[in-house]
């Protein structure tokens, strides 16, 4: 290699490297325990992380462009048949929503004889998922709306066919959310045929959930679709999870070996939906163990 | 040999790793984004290892940390650890062919990994190994055109004036 003026000038070590190596060390060390077993840092990582922003947003900008490019050279006639598309859809929601309004005046009556607690409907906005890649370790997306939008940690993310994941870190712009496929993640689930509760965790595969407590005779089958118990406080109540894909019933084992498919297509979705629950006035009790 | 104004365009490149670590890869390809940050921090480690040496490491890891949701800490302490070999080592490194260099820089990216694999097993966070042994085939394939490029910029910044 070419030799460097600069620097080959003096050839005396660099003073004081090892001290200052260690004492690094030493402060990464703190950092990560008082990270990792305390979570006391979320002020400095909003700090940082608004320092980080723009560079996100200057990655994030070209695919931006691209999509709005692409928005702006789409043909007429292509546009008027999404156009027909969209009104036939809006027509059908319609209907349903009609329907909609009429079940949950019944079902809130229903709730009162059962004396029961109300379930108001949940707050939902959109937002969208932004061209940067998070933490190669886990199944993370950034999303661009954050504190300042109201985002706040633990809340859920759903999009058009069912759960995505949930808020794990917001930042002032920014904020960073998990997947429900995150080997680290558990959802509360039960199956919509029959309130079978159990717990749906993830994989690190974006198509396959694990549903590793769910007991031999247990009333389950393929074709089964799970949906938030609402239980743990973290997810409202009553959003499509998965499909149950495969019941492997073990004898000798207690539990059977169940998967199943995630109904968000995990890996595709652009745009969210942030739900502020109103049952979040509830605090869900922290239990510490 | 004034070093003031040679920081610029190092710091401009070190910025461009750190983005070029959070822009979008297919699913396939995310395991192999080679460790753009590391490889930048090891070359300038090696050239100029009065100005950028653990303490800058140990600031740009903790940026990496946010932006990339990790431990705080996690490549602080591995950027940290890796630039003092390479600071330690610079004289000898710089009169290495290119060859010999790779394979330097393959063990440096491999104790990188290595950090941080072990740093996640304290902290309970499961990876499949894949994301290990990925950056460093990666960063080992990318090392010499990173080279090339940075020290073209090395050479206008230093004898262009």
């Amino acid at each position: 290699m070419v030799t460097n003026r600069a620097d080959t000038s003096n050839l005396a070590r660099i003073p004081a490297l090892g001290i200052r190596l260690i004492l690094l060390l030493v402060v990464s060390i703190i950092l990560m325990v008082l990270d990792h077993r305390q979570n006391h840092l979320g002020a400095v990582r909003q700090a940082i992380g608004a320092a980080v922003y723009p560079l996100q947003v200057i990655v994030d900008a070209p695919f931006r462009l691209w999509d709005w490019i692409r928005e702006g050279t789409t043909e007429r006639n292509q546009l008027q048949l999404e156009v027909g598309r969209l009104q036939a859809e809006r027509l059908l929601t319609n209907v349903r929503l009609q329907r909609m309004t009429a079940l949950e005046a019944e079902n809130a009556r229903l709730r009162d004889l059962l004396e029961a607690r109300a379930q108001v409907r949940d707050d939902v906005r959109i937002a969208e998922i932004m061209a940067v890649d998070a933490n190669p370790y886990r199944h993370n997306i950034v999303i661009d709306i954050g504190k300042r939008d109201g985002v706040y940690d633990g809340q859920a993310i759903v999009d058009v066919s069912g759960v995505i994941g949930q808020v794990i870190e917001t930042g002032l712009a920014t904020s960073q959310a998990m997947l429900i496929s995150d080997p680290s993640h558990s959802l509360p689930v039960e199956v919509n045929r029959n309130g079978l509760r159990t717990i749906a965790n993830g994989t690190g595969e974006f198509g396959r959930l694990d549903l590793p407590f769910v007991t031999n005779n247990a009333d389950i089958r393929p074709g089964d679709l799970l949906v938030t118990s609402g239980l743990g406080g973290a997810f409202p109540a009553g959003y499509p999870v998965a499909v149950v894909e495969t019941v492997n019933r073990i004898p000798q084992e207690p539990f059977a070996d169940v998967t199943a498919t995630p109904t968000a297509a995990l890996d595709q979705v652009r745009e969210v939906m942030l739900i502020w629950s109103s049952s979040d006035a509830v605090e869900p009790e922290s239990s510490d163990e | 040999m004034s070093r003031g104004s040679g920081r610029l365009p190092v710091i401009v490149t070190i910025i461009v790793s750190i983005m070029l670590m959070v822009i979008p890869l297919p699913d396939w390809a995310v395991a192999f984004r080679p460790d753009w940050v590391a490889l930048t921090l090891i070359y300038w480690a090696m050239m100029l290892p009065r100005t950028w040496s653990v303490g800058t490491a140990w600031l740009i890891g903790i940026v990496l940390d946010v932006s990339q949701g990790t431990i705080l800490g996690q490549h602080a302490l591995a950027l940290c650890f890796i630039v003092f070999i390479t600071v330690h080592f610079h004289l000898l490194m710089r009169v290495f062919p290119m060859q010999q260099l790779t394979a330097t820089v393959f063990a440096i990216l491999t104790l990188y990994q290595f950090i941080l694999f072990w740093i996640n097993g304290v902290a309970g966070v499961d990876v499949q190994l894949v994301n290990y042994w990925g950056p460093v085939l990666t960063g080992t394939l990318f090392w010499p055109v990173v080279t090339i490029l940075l020290s073209r910029i090395r050479m206008r910044v230093q004898h262009g004036r």
